[in-house]
C-alpha cells in the first residue's frame, strides 16, 4: 500500500493505479471525460487536473492530469487547490463554447455526464460571444441516433468502437476545432456493440434510438435489476418502464460478468415485451380459440388436469422457478426438457465436464486474462457476442506484458497501444466459415464440424498421450495441431472455447480433452461452453429427458394432456415430428407470452409475463445462477409469471378451490431441497422481507415526476401503487435512498452523478466488484469429483457425399434468437434467408450468387438465394439459424440442393 | 570564422551531389565512425560537444541518444530526421536540405550507428518539393555508393533510409505526432513518458532529430567535441543558422557562432530596417516565441540568454515587427495559424486557440470589448505548459502574452477607438 496526501489528509491506497481512479475510489468528486474505467487513460480532455506537490514543503506545486499520474508512496496532491479548480472550470467553459443549450430536448438530459461535470465545476456564465460551430448529423442505422453538435470531443466513442470493440466504420475526421466523429458516409453502424456508444458518450451525441421512439427521462422510469434473456452469457442489465411499456435496456455493471458493456442484441432486443403479438388473455379452444374468464378456464383445467395423464415440456428460456413449478405440477416422471435429444445430449456432456471439475469454467472477466485462445466450432460474435468482446481484450492485452518492463502502467491506454501496435496474443479459430474474430487469429481454419473435432482431438493427443489421437489426419493438419498444442502448452492462462452451435458432440468432447490435457494438478485450464439459450444450463441441470422421450411417452402411455411452458417446439425439432407430437394429444396447454406456431395449436392458451414482468432465476453458460426482478406490474392482469399460474394449477389439482388459491411459497427453497445441485439459488438476493431502515428499495428514482398526473385523464385520485410480495423492491419512489445491496440495484445514481458514470460509487474500487460482492452464484464447485477420463468417440474423416450436403446452422446475432427479432431494429438488421455454399459446389450446381436453389431437408423444401462463401469446405451448406421462415428443422441436418426453377 | 554547416552551400550553382560532397570530405565521418568508433563513443562525443537540439527545444542531443536501450541485439530501432519545417518565419532546414542533402544523410547514418538503428526516415514537409527530389536522389546515390543498405563499408552495420513526405500539418513537427503520422495515424501527439527513445515508431526505440542537429554530427565526428565547443565564444556550443524576415533591408539566413547578438544579426547581417520603418519588436525563434523589444537588442542568441530575456531561442529564425504594422493584426495572424493547426486532441488547445483568434479579430475589426483583454490573459495563463497535451498551445501563447505586455496600449486603443489605428 502507498500513503498519499490529498489536501493534507492521508489515505492508504494501492500503488500503481492512476490518481484519477484512486480519487474516485476514495469517493472524491473529480470531473473527467476522456478516461473510462474499461478503456484507461489518454489525457486528452484535461478535465481531471489537480495539483501535484514535490513534497510536504512545496506550496506551489504543478498542475497535472490525475488520469496520467501513477500513484506512488508519499504523493502530495490537492483537488481543492484554487488554480486547479479554476483550470477545471475553464476546461468546462471551453467545452461549452460550442455545446448547444438544448438539454431540455436532449435525450441525455437528466442522465448526462456533461451536465453533471458542468455543475460539479461550477461553470455557469457564458463569456464566449461568437457563433457556435455546427455539423451535419448522420443516419447511423436503427439503433443509434447521431447529434454531432453536442460533441465535446472526448474521443471515447472511437476509442470504444475502434480500439476496444474492433469496429471499422466509425472514426474521427478533420482537425482543430472541427473534428468530427462519425462514419465516412451515412449508414448503419456495423459493430455488434454499437449501442454502448450511448453509454460511453458523455453527452447526447450518440443516443439510443429505440428509446427515442418512446422516450422518457431516466428519472421517470421504473427500473429493476435484470438479466439479459437473449443468449447464454447472462449479462446483467437494467430495464426501465413507463406507462406499462418497457422503454430501455442499459448495462448493469457486474465486475465478474459483463463489466461496462452489453451487445446490441441485449440492448435493443427488449421490444417483444411491448409487441402486439403478445397473448393478451387466456384462450380456450372449442372450435375456434375463444377468450376465457378465470372461471371457465379453471372449469376446463379441472377436466383435463388429471394426475399421471399429463406431461410437462419445459423450456431453456423459462426461469428455474417456472420450470420447477411445471415439474411440481406434472411430477418428476412426467417432466421433459423442451429441447431435442441432440441438444440434451450436448448439454449432458457439458454438465459432465463442469461437474467433473478438472477444468475451469471462466467468467467473462476471467476470459479477458487469457493469453492463448482456441475456439472450436463457434462464431462467437453471433452466438455469444460479449464473449467475443472479452476474447478481443484478452488477445489485445498479451503484448502489454512488455509494457511493465519499460514502466508503462496498465491503465495508460495510449502508450500501451503505441507499444503493442499490431502485436497480439495467439488466437486459433476452427469454424466452417469466416468469423469476425478471424482478423485477430493467425490463420483461421475453415473446417467441417467433424474435422474441427478431429483437429481438436489431435491437439489434445499432442498435449497428453492418454488422449486418443485421430487417424488419417493429413500431415498439414498434424503440423497445425502440434503448433496449436505447443502454443497452448506455453500459455500461462490458456482458454478453450466450444459450444452447441454446430450440434456436434465430437467438438465438445475434443475441446474437453484439450482442456483436460492442459490442466495440471495445480492449475486448471479454462474451458468455456457456449450453450443455446439464457437458461439452457439451468434446464439441463434439472436432468430431465428430452423431447424424443416425450414423444415416446405419448406413443406408449395413456397421456391425454401436454403442457408446454414458454416454448415454441417448432424451434426444437423437425416440423413433421413436432406436428406429430402436438397432434397425438387430446389437450395442449401452452403458457407463453407471444403467439407462435406451437401456441397456435393450443387448446388452452395462457398468457404469461415476460422477464420484465416477472421475477426469476436463470443459470448462464458459466454455471452462474443470477436473479432478475420484475420491472413493472403489467396493466394486463393476465400477464402473470408462469410459475404463479403453474403453482395455482398444482393447488387446484390438489383440490383447492379457485377462491382459496394461495400465493406460491418459496419455490426456490423447495427446489434446492429436491435438487441439491441448485444449492445457493435460493439465497442469490436478500429475501422479500429484507428492509434497510425499515424500508424497501424503490424502483423509481426520487425525482420520478408526474406520478399524480400520469393517470389523471382516467382518474384524478392517485391509485395505490402495486405491491411486490416477492422481492425487497417496491414499485414506488418511496423507500431507502441509499445504496442498496448489489443484487438489488435498480439503477445507478449518486448525488451529483446522474449518468451511468455513477457506477464508480457502487464499486469497492473503480473497475472492481460491486460493494458487497458481484451478484450471482456459481453452481459448480469445481472440486475434482471424478477420474480424469478422456473422450474417445473420434468421428471419421468428413467426406462430402455426392448430392447430399451437410447443412450448417449459421447463427446471426440479429435474427437467430426467438424474442429479440420482435424489435423492429433487430428485425431490420436480421439477414434475409440464404444458402451459403462454396464456389466449387455452386459451380457443380450451375448456380451463381443470388441464384435460387432448392433445399430439400426433412421433407420440407425451401427456395433460397445462393451466397458464395469461398472459405466454406466442400459438401457443406450453411443457412441462417432459426431466422423466421427457417425454423422447423431438426439439427444436425442433411439436405439435398438442386438449382431452383424460378 | 568557420561555417561547417553551410561552407559548401552555394545557391548560385546546383546542390552537391555525391561526388561533389565526397570531394569536399563528405562521408569521412561515416567511415571514421563505422570503422573505428564504438556506438557509445559517438554518443559520448556528442554529449561532450554539448550539441543541443536545433528544432527549438534545445535538449542535449547526445543525452537524448543515451536513453535508447543498447543491449538489444536484433531489435528494430529507428532514426528519424525531422524535416517537417513548418514554424512560421523559419526556413533554415530548407537551406540545408536543398543546399547539401548528403550532409544530412551522413549525419543520419552516424546517428543511426550511434543508437544502432537499422531503419531511418526523412520526414519532410510536403511543400518542400525541391528538397524531396534532391533527398530522394541523394538517398539513391548513397545506396549505390554503399553508405546505405546492408553491411555498410564492411562494418556489419545495416541501415535502410526512406523519404516520407507529410501532408502539411504543423503538428507533425512535434516529434510524437510525427511518429503517429509516419505510422499512418492521425497526427496527434503522444504522452511522454514513455519517451520515443524506448517506445517510438511502431512501438520501437526511436530517435527524432532536427535536420540542422543531424547536419552537425559529421563535423563533430570529424573534428571532435572541443573543436565544436570552440566554434562559439558563448555558453552554447557550435554554430547556429540564424535567419531574419520582416521589413529589413536584407532578409536571409546566416550561419554564425552560437550567441551572436540580436543587434549584430539585425544591423550587420540584415542591413538594418528598411527606409521609413523602424524596429518595434522581434520574435527571436519563430512564431511560437515571446516578443523581444528594443531593450533586448544586445541579448545573445543562445538558449540561456534568450530565456533570461523572457523568450526562447526556438529555431533561431527571427520575425521582425516594425512600427508600420499593427501588432494586434500581426498576433491575430499568428493565432489564426495556430488555431488552424491545432490537432483537436486536447480541449484547451482545440477550443481555446479559436477563441483567442476570434477575440483578436474582433479587436482588430473594432468590435472588441475591454473585458476581452481579460479573456486573452486568461488564455495565456490556462494554455501554459503542462496544462495542454503538447507544446503547441503554450507556444501559441508566447507571442500573445508578450504582445499583451509590450503592446497593451495598442490593444486598448483598438478597443477605445473601435477601429485599427493602422488602417
Amino acid at each position: 500500500m502507498a500513503t498519499i496526501y490529498i489536501d493534507h489528509k492521508a489515505y492508504e491506497v494501492t500503488p500503481g493505479k492512476n490518481v484519477l481512479e484512486t480519487c474516485l475510489t476514495l469517493g472524491f468528486d473529480l470531473p473527467y471525460f476522456c478516461w473510462h474505467p474499461a478503456m484507461g487513460s489518454v489525457g486528452a480532455c484535461r478535465q481531471c487536473a489537480i495539483k501535484l506537490f514535490k513534497d510536504e514543503e512545496d506550496t506551489k506545486g504543478r498542475l497535472v492530469m490525475s488520469c496520467m499520474e501513477t500513484v506512488k508512496d508519499n504523493m502530495y496532491l490537492s483537488i481543492e487547490d484554487p488554480s486547479a479548480r479554476a483550470f477545471r472550470t475553464q476546461v468546462i467553459e471551453w467545452l461549452m463554447t460550442n455545446h448547444p443549450h438544448d438539454c431540455a430536448v436532449c435525450d441525455e438530459g437528466g442522465s448526462c455526464h456533461l451536465q453533471d461535470m458542468t455543475v460539479m465545476t461550477g461553470h455557469n456564465y457564458r463569456r464566449f460571444q461568437f457563433p457556435k460551430r455546427s455539423y451535419k448529423n448522420q443516419y447511423l442505422g436503427p439503433f443509434i441516433n447521431h447529434e454531432m453538435n453536442r460533441c465535446i470531443q472526448c474521443y471515447r466513442c472511437v476509442r470504444f468502437y475502434k480500439d476496444y470493440a474492433g469496429g471499422k466504420d466509425l472514426d474521427v475526421f478533420a482537425a482543430h476545432n472541427h473534428v468530427y466523429f462519425g462514419r465516412a458516409a451515412d449508414g448503419t453502424l456495423e459493430s455488434e456493440f454499437s449501442g454502448n456508444l450511448a453509454e460511453v458518450c458523455p453527452t447526447g451525441v450518440f443516443t439510443d434510438k429505440s428509446l427515442k421512439s418512446h422516450y422518457t427521462r431516466k428519472w421517470d422510469m421504473t427500473m429493476a435489476p435484470s438479466i439479459c434473456q437473449h443468449c447464454s452469457l447472462g449479462c446483467n442489465i437494467i430495464a426501465g418502464e413507463r406507462y406499462g411499456e418497457l422503454r430501455q435496456i442499459t448495462n448493469r455493471y457486474n465486475g465478474a460478468v459483463n463489466g461496462y458493456f452489453i451487445c446490441d442484441r441485449g440492448r435493443f432486443g427488449y421490444e417483444f415485451v411491448n409487441s402486439i403479438n403478445r397473448i393478451q388473455q387466456p384462450l380456450v379452444r372449442a372450435h375456434i380459440p375463444e377468450p376465457a374468464d378465470k372461471d371457465s378456464l379453471y372449469r376446463q383445467l379441472a377436466i383435463i388436469l388429471t394426475k399421471h395423464r399429463t406431461i410437462g415440456i419445459a423450456s431453456p428460456r423459462a426461469s428455474l422457478e417456472a420450470n420447477f413449478a411445471l415439474r411440481q405440477l406434472v411430477g418428476k416422471e412426467n417432466f421433459y426438457q423442451g429441447v431435442s435429444e441432440t441438444e440434451a445430449q450436448l448439454m449432458r456432456n457439458i454438465l459432465l465436464t463442469l461437474n467433473a471439475g478438472h477444468t475451469h469454467s471462466p467468467s467473462l472477466k476471467e476470459t479477458e486474462a487469457a493469453d492463448v485462445v482456441f475456439i472450436l466450432g463457434e462464431d462467437l460474435t453471433n452466438s455469444a457476442p460479449m464473449l467475443a468482446l472479452a476474447v478481443r481484450q484478452a488477445i489485445r492485452k498479451v503484448p502489454f506484458e512488455k509494457a511493465a518492463q519499460i514502466s508503462i502502467p496498465t491503465w495508460h491506454d495510449a502508450a500501451l497501444r503505441e507499444l503493442a501496435q499490431e502485436e497480439k496474443g495467439e488466437l486459433f479459430i476452427a469454424y466452417p466459415t469466416k468469423t469476425k474474430l478471424d482478423e485477430l487469429a493467425g490463420k483461421p481454419l475453415h473446417l467441417s464440424p467433424d474435422e474441427i473435432a478431429r483437429l481438436g482431438y489431435a491437439v489434445a493427443a499432442y498435449l497428453n498421450t492418454n488422449s486418443p489421437a485421430p487417424e488419417g489426419l493429413s500431415k498439414h493438419s498434424l503440423k497445425l495441431a502440434r503448433h496449436i498444442a505447443d502454443s497452448l502448452k506455453k500459455a500461462k492462462n490458456s482458454l478453450i472455447i466450444c459450444g452447441t452451435s454446430l450440434f456436434n458432440e465430437a467438438i465438445i468432447n475434443a475441446a474437453t480433452n484439450i482442456a483436460m490435457a492442459l490442466s495440471g494438478e495445480e492449475k486448471k485450464a479454462n474451458l468455456s461452453f457456449i450453450v443455446p439459450e439464457c437458461n439452457s444450463m439451468g434446464l439441463a441441470m434439472m436432468d430431465a429427458p428430452s423431447l424424443t422421450y416425450a414423444m415416446e411417452a405419448l406413443e406408449n402411455r395413456d397421456i391425454d394432456t401436454v403442457i408446454v411452458l414458454e416454448n415454441d417446439l417448432y424451434r426444437r425439432g423437425g416440423k413433421k415430428e413436432i406436428d406429430l407430437l402436438l397432434e397425438q394429444r387430446k389437450n395442449l396447454v401452452v403458457l407463453d407470452h407471444l403467439h407462435h406456431e406451437t401456441s397456435n395449436k393450443a387448446s388452452i392458451l395462457i398468457p404469461v409475463a415476460t422477464f420484465a414482468e416477472a421475477e426469476g432465476t436463470i443459470v448462464n453458460n458459466e454455471g452462474r445462477a443470477q436473479r432478475f426482478f420484475q420491472v413493472f406490474s403489467p396493466k394486463n392482469e393476465n400477464f402473470r409469471e408462469s410459475w404463479s399460474w403453474l403453482d395455482e394449477f398444482r393447488q387446484f389439482q390438489n383440490g383447492i378451490s379457485p377462491e382459496e388459491l394461495q400465493e406460491p411459497g418459496n419455490l426456490l427453497a423447495g427446489m434446492v431441497r429436491l435438487m441439491p445441485q441448485f444449492k445457493g439459488v435460493d439465497t442469490l438476493s436478500p429475501a422479500a422481507d429484507f428492509r434497510i431502515s425499515g424500508q424497501k428499495i424503490p424502483r423509481e428514482p426520487h425525482r420520478y415526476s408526474g406520478r399524480t398526473a400520469m393517470l389523471a385523464n382516467i382518474n384524478v385520485s392517485e391509485p395505490k401503487p402495486p405491491e411486490d410480495h416477492h422481492s425487497a423492491l417496491s414499485f414506488t419512489m418511496e423507500g431507502y435512498k441509499g445504496m442498496p445491496p448489489a443484487p438489488l440495484i435498480p439503477f445507478f445514481w449518486a448525488p451529483g452523478w446522474n449518468s451511468v458514470q455513477s457506477v464508480n460509487k457502487y464499486q469497492t474500487e473503480v473497475g472492481g466488484s460491486l460493494r458487497g460482492g458481484d451478484p450471482g452464484e456459481r453452481l459448480f464447485s469445481e472440486i475434482r469429483s471424478a477420474e480424469r477420463r478422456y473422450q474417445n468417440h473420434i468421428p471419421p474423416t468428413f467426406i462430402p457425399s455426392a448430392g447430399e450436403w451437410l447443412i450448417l446452422p449459421l447463427p446471426h446475432i440479429f435474427g437467430s434468437e426467438e424474442l429479440s427479432i420482435y424489435s423492429p431494429g433487430i428485425n431490420e438488421r436480421s439477414p434475409k434467408p440464404y444458402i451459403a455454399i462454396n464456389r466449387k459446389d455452386a459451380k457443380n450446381l450451375n448456380a451463381v450468387e443470388n441464384d435460387l436453389v432448392q433445399l430439400r431437408i426433412q421433407d420440407q423444401s425451401y427456395f433460397l438465394p445462393v451466397r458464395i462463401m469461398e472459405e466454406l469446405p466442400e459438401g457443406l451448406a450453411g443457412i441462417p439459424y432459426q431466422i423466421p421462415g427457417l425454423t422447423g428443422i431438426s439439427w444436425p441436418a442433411k439436405g439435398i440442393l438442386t438449382k431452383g426453377n424460378t | 570564422m568557420e561555417r561547417p554547416l553551410t561552407q559548401h552551400i552555394n545557391f548560385n550553382r546546383s546542390s552537391l551531389n555525391l561526388k561533389d560532397y565526397q570531394s569536399v570530405g563528405g562521408y569521412q565521418a561515416v567511415e571514421k565512425a563505422l570503422t573505428s568508433m564504438a556506438p557509445g563513443d559517438i554518443t559520448k562525443m556528442v554529449i561532450e560537444a554539448d550539441l543541443k537540439g536545433r528544432g527549438g527545444a534545445g535538449f542535449s542531443t547526445g543525452t537524448k541518444w543515451s536513453f535508447v536501450p543498447m543491449n538489444t541485439l536484433g531489435q528494430t530501432k529507428y532514426l528519424i530526421a525531422n524535416a517537417d519545417e513548418m514554424e512560421p518565419g523559419t526556413f533554415k532546414d530548407r537551406m540545408l536540405l536543398e543546399g547539401n542533402p548528403h550532409q544530412l544523410i551522413e549525419g543520419m547514418i552516424v546517428a543511426a550507428y550511434a543508437i544502432q538503428a537499422n531503419i531511418s526516415y526523412v520526414f519532410l514537409r510536403w511543400a518542400y518539393k525541391k528538397a524531396a527530389w534532391l533527398i530522394k536522389h541523394a538517398i539513391e546515390e548513397a545506396y549505390t555508393a554503399g553508405y546505405l543498405g546492408k553491411n555498410i563499408l564492411g562494418s556489419g552495420f545495416n541501415l535502410e533510409m526512406h523519404l516520407h513526405t507529410g501532408i502539411g500539418r504543423y503538428m507533425c513537427g512535434e516529434e510524437t505526432a510525427l511518429l503517429n503520422a509516419l505510422e499512418g495515424k492521425r497526427a496527434t501527439p503522444r504522452t511522454k513518458p514513455p519517451f520515443p527513445q524506448v517506445s517510438g515508431l511502431f512501438g520501437k526505440p526511436t530517435i527524432v532529430n532536427n535536420v540542422e542537429t543531424l547536419c552537425n554530427i559529421p563535423h563533430i565526428v570529424n573534428h571532435g567535441a572541443d573543436w565544436f565547443k570552440d566554434l562559439s565564444p558563448g555558453s552554447d556550443a557550435g554554430t547556429k543558422i540564424y535567419g531574419i524576415s520582416g521589413r529589413v533591408n536584407k532578409p536571409g539566413l546566416w550561419e554564425l557562432p552560437m550567441g551572436t547578438t540580436v543587434r549584430e544579426l539585425l544591423e550587420t547581417h540584415a542591413g538594418g530596417m528598411k527606409k521609413g520603418v523602424s524596429f518595434r519588436a522581434v520574435l527571436p525563434g519563430g512564431a511560437s516565441t515571446d516578443f523581444l523589444v528594443e531593450e533586448h537588442l544586445d541579448v545573445k542568441m543562445d538558449y540561456k540568454s534568450i530565456a533570461a530575456a523572457g523568450s526562447r531561442l526556438g529555431t533561431g529564425t527571427m520575425i521582425v515587427l516594425d512600427d508600420q504594422t499593427c501588432p494586434v493584426g500581426f498576433i491575430h495572424n499568428l493565432e489564426h495559424f495556430f488555431a488552424q493547426e491545432s490537432c483537436g486532441w486536447c480541449t484547451p488547445c482545440r477550443e481555446g486557440l479559436p477563441w483567442t483568434e476570434k477575440i483578436l479579430l474582433s479587436i482588430e475589426n473594432g468590435t472588441g470589448r475591454p473585458e476581452d483583454l481579460e479573456l486573452l490573459e486568461m488564455h495565456t495563463k490556462h494554455l501554459g505548459p503542462g496544462n495542454t497535451f503538447c507544446a503547441l498551445a503554450p507556444g501559441a501563447m508566447e507571442p500573445l502574452q508578450s504582445g499583451l505586455k509590450y503592446f497593451r496600449a495598442d490593444f486598448e486603443k483598438h478597443i477605445k477607438e473601435k477601429k485599427c489605428p493602422w488602417r
